[in-house]
């Protein structure tokens, strides 16, 4: 230590850079309403759209009759797929390589379909004429179960009739999407053939939404004057709608503009492209006025991107100690009328192959069925087509089922079984390449925070006094340890109709010395222009509260792929980073030239170039910036700039431990968190402030899933939980105090070894919440049982245990 | 969630209300505090081309606590009940199921008289105002009316109250011994899996009298006179609470819905019925 020491921790402090608690720069506006969403955009003279919608799954529209809507006074155009049929806008490609109907093109497919566009003068209007429009259905035979769509005769696409070759292989029957296979299947079934042991199950991961408080929307205004077309919507991915736009509607790209504002919410469901984007800008340019659609809670549950709906068949071997030896796994993929998935063009089935999971498995075989049902489309909310969740769910559910086999500890069971920190980079049976990853030192801890041993031993206790009619309460302990897999991704890998997954980051330094970058990627509560913000600081030197960080202004960000995934910080993260690193090169040339001493005799100190050995002789970026602009510097250009566009080397690997232990009446089937516990390992932690919020976040819709949420269809395809009454959406009164703790393994590949956190929570929570639910009822013999976890459904597994008589 | 074009007119005195009510009979409805009107209305599955907002009306947001008897004006919100020390002596009851209902934010705009009024099951205070025997006070254009809250229910959303009726206020005797509201529900701000309001009085360790109802267990709350029998004469002991939840299964007829199947709650009935008796006995 010299006397230097408090200086420079002073100034490292200053510049609220990585690891700092900073707090968030969003939450002025936020709190105190001063956000800017789609729909608090007004524009003069502008229409306003509504749906006309199928009430029913699965029918032909024999006509639709626009009379008595557009006798209504405001009412501007009533809008079908007739209508669209000209401009070839009837149909629009989805992010899956399917097709998807813009408007009911002469049938229907699922409840809430989009049939007609109301334009009106005032949304009121707009909502009084949908109901004027007359819509002449012939119903046909509801199909909303995968298993009867591929026995059935019934046709749902009549459009694809004829089309034998699915995205991967040949379709099997009329109602069939895709296969996908990965791994060796020969090899498994030996293995599972010969093993010691083997466990099998079935599950069915239900179909759920992540209902964001803000609904989808757009606002379209075209410029007829300029040709421009402006587009504001809630987009979680700016460019690829920009790109899509022009691609369907023939504008040139350059003369569109995709903006979008403050999002409330977007966990997937604002990634895909709606029917509502399209016929907004179709209205507006028929109209010449600016036309807003904003969709409202009913019509986001039923009708935009949901997540999951996997029926899952697992098979896992081991040796009668429990070493795993293979894993087999197949899906019957419900992707509703539509493939509406936003899956990488090889990965139609999203990175469903990482479901071997945090374990050493020598031999693996996935096989996926996509097929067509009577219901919405869209399966991308909640990681869904990524199928990470779905992963997880199922390995730490067959891990649960292998120890009840083993009539072994399954937390003991994980721990045999888990990769060991050098056997790291680690191929996995299925393909990927996990970056890095220390689980037996996160499992450890995780299992001595809790106390697992006392916990165990406390539940022994309880089980013996329900035997004895002491109490009627029994206790769960819930594990799981996932691996996530995220920040796509190389573009080798990784692209959304053909555009390549990387990111990118645009940084101008100001003479005066603050600064603004601009990214390829979207915040929709993420709170990305304070992290950014908080990279850049350190890497170039300035103070994260001197610099704005902007995105979603196609104009003027440069090009990205978006949010979702936890794609920002592996990816923009990291082209922010080495943006910072140009700018800090080029300043490193300045402050030599005003230090006048060679490049290589200055370093980079905090916030400042010392020339080496002589720290008293610097300049600080402040300077240097001013320099930058007003000083001629012989053979370096004026400014402070730098672009970098990202394309990582590989995807990153978070992992993590949780334990939730519960308690559940079994009477009223009321389960109560006692307590949840999760440890998360991101990697670097840039603002852990942050990290704990998304761990919050991710939890509480992880409890929503695996404990009620739900969309359940009948039988007629009607969605029976399209409101908040039957909807659950937590609140703080359902959701328990969240205890979190990390260790920080960073990631080898990644510029400042950030791994991405923001999904994390929620692929691990839900099977935490389940296990711990059903390890309660392990003692009395249940294996497995479906989520949601509701009050009946609880109830319903103790009652056929006999636990009620 | 856009309701349909309505007049909406706020009078400020009760004769101005009757009068609209008769003019445009089936078309116009009384608004209070507007968190089950609104809703429907929202959802287009009500339909009120004329909407009379009550809350100009003078009187009619009184608590009153005198000489054993309680009466509450319509438009006294479920938070009032919460927050008036003098309901919280006189009749507890009221105060914890105020407390069951929805969330705060419901609580400060949904009324006493509306949440009797509307007649929907899954309502909580129709029931506690079975089970205390409460009396319904009613305006119309023939002058008022009382109505016993056990009489009050016909089907859902169908009562006694004439159309250009209007609920003034509920009146009740201040109840004695031990009470209970007991509710299971999915999440805050739902309505109730199964509910119990029980009012019981204690003489010498036995069940001297005891009142039972039931919320959004049929198509109207079911004050089971049978099941408070069954506990009269006893000590709230295992076989009475049997008789007590045997006779209470014997009048409820719930449906199925998104909170569970039939078989399900009729058992969760059950056992928080035996809760809610178990509890009031404990306070008698
Ligand atoms: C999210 C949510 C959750 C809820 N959960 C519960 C719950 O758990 N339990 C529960 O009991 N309630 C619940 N409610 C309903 C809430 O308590 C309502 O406020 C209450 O039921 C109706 O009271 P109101 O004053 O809002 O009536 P309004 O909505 O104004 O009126 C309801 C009906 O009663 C009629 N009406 C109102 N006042 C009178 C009157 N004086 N005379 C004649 N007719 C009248 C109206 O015409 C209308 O038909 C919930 C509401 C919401 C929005």
């Amino acid at each position: 230590m010299n006397d230097m020491t408090p200086d420079r921790e002073e100034r490292s402090a200053n510049l609220k850079g990585m690891g700092c608690s900073r707090k968030r720069v969003e939450d002025a506006r936020f709190t105190q309403g001063k956000g800017n969403y789609v729909d608090d955009i007004k524009l003069p003279d502008m229409l306003h759209g509504d749906f006309v919608r199928s009430p029913y799954a699965h029918a032909r529209v024999v006509s639709v009759n626009k009379e008595a809507a557009l006798a209504l006074p405001g009412v501007v155009a009533v809008l079908t797929a007739e209508d669209l049929a000209p401009l070839n806008l009837h149909w629009m490609p989805t992010l899956a390589g399917d097709k998807q109907m813009v408007l009911a093109d002469g049938k229907v497919l699922f409840q809430g379909q989009e049939v007609a566009f109301v334009v009106a003068s005032d949304r009121y209007v707009a909502a009084d004429a949908v109901e004027l429009v007359e819509v002449e259905y012939e119903e046909l035979p509801v199909i909303t179960d995968p298993f009867e769509a591929l026995k059935s005769e019934v046709v749902l696409r009549e459009d694809l009739e004829g089309q034998t070759e699915g995205a991967h292989g040949p379709r099997k029957h009329h109602n069939h999407i895709f296969t996908w296979e990965q791994g060796d299947e020969a090899g498994t079934n030996q293995v599972l053939d010969n093993a010691e042991v083997v466990a099998e199950e079935t599950m069915y991961y239900h179909r759920t939404h992540p209902c964001p408080l803000e609904t989808c929307g757009s606002v379209a205004s075209m410029d007829k004057v300029n040709g421009k077309l402006t587009l504001w919507g809630t987009f979680q991915a700016p460019h690829v709608v920009r790109t899509v736009a022009s691609l369907l509607s023939g504008i040139e790209e350059h003369n569109i503009r995709v903006v979008s504002p403050d999002i409330g919410g977007g966990f997937g469901n604002k990634v895909g492209v709606y029917p509502g984007y399209v016929c907004s800008i179709v209205a507006s340019i028929v109209t010449g006025k600016p036309v807003k659609w904003v969709e409202d809670r009913m019509e986001n549950l039923m009708s935009t991107a949901f997540a999951r709906d996997y029926h899952m068949t697992g098979k896992i071997s081991a040796t009668k100690e429990g070493k795993i030896t293979g894993l087999h796994c197949h899906v019957t993929a419900d992707h509703g009328g539509f493939d509406a998935c936003a899956d990488p063009t090889k990965f139609p089935a999203g990175f469903m192959n990482i479901c071997t999971g945090s374990y050493d498995i020598p031999v693996a075989y996935l096989a996926v069925d996509g097929v067509y049902t009577n219901k919405a489309p869209g399966g991308v909310s909640y990681r869904c087509s990524f199928r990470v969740t779905e992963a997880v769910y199922f390995i730490e559910r067959m891990i649960e089922v292998l120890a009840i086999e083993l009539d072994m500890d399954a937390a003991e069971l994980r721990r045999i079984n888990f990769i060991k920190k050098e056997q790291f980079p680690y191929t996995a049976a299925l393909g990927w390449e996990y970056d890095s990853g220390d689980y037996h030192t996160a499992w450890d801890k995780a299992l001595e925070t809790v106390d697992y041993e006392g916990l165990r031993a406390e539940q022994a206790e309880r089980v013996e006094a329900f035997k004895r009619g002491e109490t009627r309460k029994l206790m769960g302990v819930g594990l799981s340890f996932f691996t996530e897999i995220v920040g796509a991704g190389p573009v080798k890998n990784c692209d959304i109709l053909g555009m390549g997954m990387f990111d990118s980051c645009e940084i101008r330094i100001h003479p005066t010395g603050s600064a603004i970058a601009r990214l390829g990627t979207i915040s929709q509560g993420q709170g990305h222009a304070t992290t950014f913000a908080q990279i850049l600081a350190s890497e170039i030197g300035i103070s994260a509260d001197s610099i704005t960080i902007e995105e979603g202004d196609t104009d003027t960000a440069p090009y990205g792929l978006g949010t979702y995934g936890s794609r920002s910080t592996p990816v923009a993260g990291a082209a922010t980073a080495m943006a910072g690193r140009k700018i800090r090169a080029k300043a490193q040339m300045i402050a030599a030239y005003l230090l006048e001493v060679h490049d290589d005799d200055v370093e980079f100190d905090i916030d400042r170039f010392v020339v080496k050995g002589a720290p008293e002789r610097f300049k600080t970026m402040k300077e240097i910036a001013y320099a930058a602009y007003n000083q001629a510097i012989p053979g370096i250009e004026p400014g402070l700039e730098a672009v970098s566009y990202y394309d990582p080397p590989n995807m990153t690997y978070p992992f993590g431990a949780y334990v939730c232990v519960m308690d559940i009446d079994v009477d009223t089937g009321v389960p109560e968190i006692r307590r949840f516990y999760a440890l998360d390992d991101c990697g670097t932690r840039i603002n852990p402030m942050i990290i704990e919020g998304q761990v919050h976040g991710g939890l509480t819709e992880a409890l929503a899933v695996a404990l009620g949420q739900e969309i359940a269809y009948d039988d007629m395809g009607n969605v029976k939980t399209g409101t908040l009454m039957d909807f659950f959406l937590p609140t703080a009164w359902e959701v328990p105090n969240y205890e979190t703790d990390y260790t920080v393994t960073p990631s080898p590949h990644h510029p400042i070894g950030a791994k991405g956190v923001g999904e994390s929570p929620h692929v691990g929570g839900v099977p935490c919440f389940s296990n711990a639910v059903q390890d309660a009822f392990r003692a009395f013999g249940l294996r497995h049982t479906n989520m949601p976890h509701d009050h009946w459904r609880i109830w319903q597994t103790a009652n056929g245990l006999g636990l009620h008589d | 969630m856009i309701p349909a074009a309505f007049d909406y007119y706020r009078p400020n005195n009760m004769d101005e209300v009757i009068a609209l009510l008769q003019e445009h009979g089936d078309d116009a409805r009384v608004m209070a505090g507007g968190h089950s009107l609104i809703p429907m209305m929202k959802l287009r599955m009500a339909e009120v081309p004329h909407l009379i907002d009550l809350q100009s009306i003078e009187g009619l947001n009184a608590i009153e606590v005198k000489d054993g008897q309680i009466t509450l004006g319509a438009m006294v919100t479920q938070h009032d009940l919460i927050d008036h020390d003098g309901i919280a002596a006189a009749a507890p009851i009221l105060r914890e199921a105020a407390l069951q209902i929805a969330d705060p934010q419901v609580r400060y705009m949904g009324t006493i008289g509306g949440n009797v009024a509307n007649g929907d099951p899954g309502n909580d205070m129709p029931g506690v105002m079975q089970c205390l025997d409460a009396q319904i006070n009613l305006v119309g254009p023939d002058g008022p009316r009382t109505v016993a809250a056990r009489d009050y229910y016909e089907a859902a959303y169908m009562t006694d109250r004439a159309d250009d009726e209007v609920l003034v206020s509920v009146s009740l005797s201040a109840p004695t011994g031990g009470y209970a509201y007991e509710k299971q529900k999915r999440k805050i701000g739902d309505y109730a899996t199964a509910a119990a309001a029980v009012q019981i009085t204690n003489s010498e360790g036995k069940v001297a009298s005891a009142s039972i109802a039931m919320t959004n267990l049929s198509d109207v709350p079911v004050w089971s006179e049978e099941a408070g029998a069954a506990l009269v004469g006893t000590s709230c002991d295992t076989d009475a609470l049997g008789a007590a939840v045997a006779a209470m299964l014997g009048d409820i007829d719930p449906s199925e819905d998104n909170r569970g199947p039939v078989a399900f709650k009729r058992h969760v009935a059950g056992v928080i019925l035996k809760r809610a008796v178990t509890r009031a006995w404990d306070r008698a």
